[in-house]
């Protein structure tokens, strides 16, 4: 079951990008969601498309794993072209085919805004298939730090994150239990209409929830007993460094964005 | 030999504004030396887990003391004194903290901020301690109740404790599990003399300690060497606790006919008079 789901799925590696700093990598996602903006013309979609190819090649990922992340916004890719190619007047018109023409300048944008959905896609995808769920967890809490000031609770906000990151196969397995020992109770959750459906489900949901406190109150006792006490003062076993790698990426990044701004018209 | 753990006329109540209210633990005294391994047996709802939280600073008794290394247990100690317990509790899921081995094993430390360099050697000790130091990065979710189990072991002796506490450790594992973790505990006593305190309703593990504390009713029904607890024999039947398997054999035996020459706790001890019982004849 656990195989099956592609949430932020980690695959191990040794490359570069696997190497990068879990900050400068958020940073770089970040700062290049903003960059993909810049670009408006052919040169420079040409230029982020090559960018984001490279990429990949740096992170080793087969393709097979981010064209899988494009599956659930690929209707939403189309939909988004179609639209462009059908309300969009400038241009010469290429085709026509009684009251239904298509021009120019439709064709151009929605291969643009699709270039850019699957840049997007393809960078953030990268993040989470390089990137361990622990290491993003820790990035996020070093870089929300300033935000402590704010009395935002940063460092609960990033335990809350890994335990519930920790649980989740844990819960899986008993959701798992739970709908085999139902469904040995002649309680059928696959047919019927929806409605009968919803309705199986609650069998399935109470049980989870009484076992998920549980098992919190277990969580609080034992991380109690082990000295937990809050963020105050405490140390940290995993050190995150930034080496030549971190300032290289992001110095590129910054050389693309103004290349970018120089080519775009 | 020093005190470390003990009990002075301990008594909790769940509901003390109640008059006359249940007591999970009455009245209870007893005294936890350096290196020994204590057991704490009895069945559900004899006050064994009520122990285990007055002990770990989870609930305070409303009459007697607590003393752990000779203090006092009291809320202005409480942190330090859980630094030197190391706990393992029942559910092997529910106490793994950490996204991975190591990173569970270093809790503890994290959170007596403990310096990074330092944390690194610990944590690499106490998991080659429990022999589990080729799986460092391994998720729980890949791993066997007992390795889990010794996992928790492992996060225990990173502080360093002066006592591990077993709270049912070994419930909810399957035989090999439950033996993988008590091989563990008794090699740890081989190599470091450490001071065990297992709470347990697994007659066979219970065999392994020094002295037994038999609980019943939140009262200290017996205290001894597992000998002198298991020789009560029917008594502990009637409060719902099993002799152990040797033990019942010989008493089998005898009322069959067999002659054997005193009680037998283990299985070995059984044998070895069984092929002699003609000799001795």
């Amino acid at each position: 079951m656990m195989e099956k789901m592609i949430f932020g799925r980690y695959i191990p590696g040794d490359s570069f990008v696997h190497r990068l700093d879990p900050r400068s990598k958020l940073i770089f996602v970040f700062a290049f969601i903003i960059v993909v903006f810049i670009a408006n013309n052919t040169i420079t979609y040409g230029l982020l498309l090559a960018f984001t190819l490279f990429i990949i090649l740096m992170s080793r990922i087969r393709l097979y794993f981010l064209i899988n992340g494009l599956k659930p916004v690929l209707i939403l890719l189309v939909f988004t072209f179609l639209i462009h190619i059908i309300f969009n007047r400038e241009g010469n018109i290429v085709f026509e085919w009684g009251f239904f023409k298509v021009y120019e300048q439709g064709i151009r944008q929605g291969i643009y805004i699709s270039i850019r959905f699957v840049v997007l896609v393809f960078v953030t995808s990268i993040l989470t298939l390089t990137t361990s769920p622990i290491s993003i967890t820790d990035g996020i809490e070093v870089l929300l730090n300033p935000l402590k000031k704010i009395k935002l609770p940063v460092h609960e906000l990033a335990l809350m994150m890994s335990i519930a990151l920790r649980f989740i196969p844990t819960l899986m397995d008993e959701t798992d239990k739970i709908m085999k020992a139902q469904m040995a109770r002649g309680s059928d959750l696959s047919a019927g209409p929806l409605k009968d459906r919803i309705k199986a489900v609650v069998p399935l949901l109470v049980p989870l929830f009484v076992s998920a406190f549980k098992r919190a109150e277990d969580l609080a006792t034992a991380m109690e007993v082990r000295g937990y006490r809050g963020g105050e003062g405490r140390t940290r076993y995993r050190k995150l460094k930034w080496d030549w790698r971190d300032s290289t990426s992001l110095v590129v990044l910054v050389a693309l964005s103004a290349l970018l701004i120089y080519l775009r018209t | 030999m020093s005190e470390i753990l003990s009990f002075n006329n301990v008594s909790f109540s769940y509901t003390p504004e109640v008059e006359d209210a249940r007591k999970a633990v009455q009245n209870v005294s007893f005294t936890v030396n350096e290196g020994e391994w204590i057991s704490i047996v009895g069945h559900n709802g004899s006050g064994k887990s009520t122990m285990v939280k007055i002990i770990s600073g989870l609930l305070f008794p409303q009459e007697g003391e607590v003393r752990v290394m000779k203090n006092v247990l009291s809320e202005e100690n409480l942190w330090e004194t859980r630094t030197q317990i190391g706990m393992v509790f029942q559910n092997p899921d529910n106490q793994f903290v950490g996204a991975t081995v190591q990173d569970d094993v270093a809790f503890a430390l994290e959170n007596n901020g403990i310096p990074h360099e330092e944390m690194v050697k610990r944590v690499h000790k106490s998991l080659k301690q429990v022999k589990m130091d080729t799986f460092l990065n391994h998720e729980p979710h890949h791993l066997s109740g007992g390795q889990k189990q010794r996992v928790a072991i492992a996060g225990a002796l990173a502080m360093r404790p002066k006592i591990l506490i077993l709270d049912e450790a070994t419930a909810m594992l399957d035989p090999q599990g439950r033996a993988e973790v008590l091989n563990t505990v008794q090699e740890l006593r081989k190599e470091t003399g450490l001071t065990v305190l297992s709470i347990t309703h697994d007659v066979e593990e219970a065999l392994l300690a020094d002295r037994i504390l038999f609980m019943n009713d939140g009262k200290k029904y017996a205290e001894g060497s597992p000998l002198e607890v298991f020789s009560l024999g029917d008594k502990l039947v009637e409060f719902g606790l099993e002799l152990p398997f040797a033990m019942r054999m010989t008493n089998l035996l005898k009322a069959n006919g067999v002659q054997l020459v005193g009680e037998h706790m283990t299985e070995e001890e059984l044998v070895n008079d069984l092929w002699t019982s003609n000799f001795n004849k």
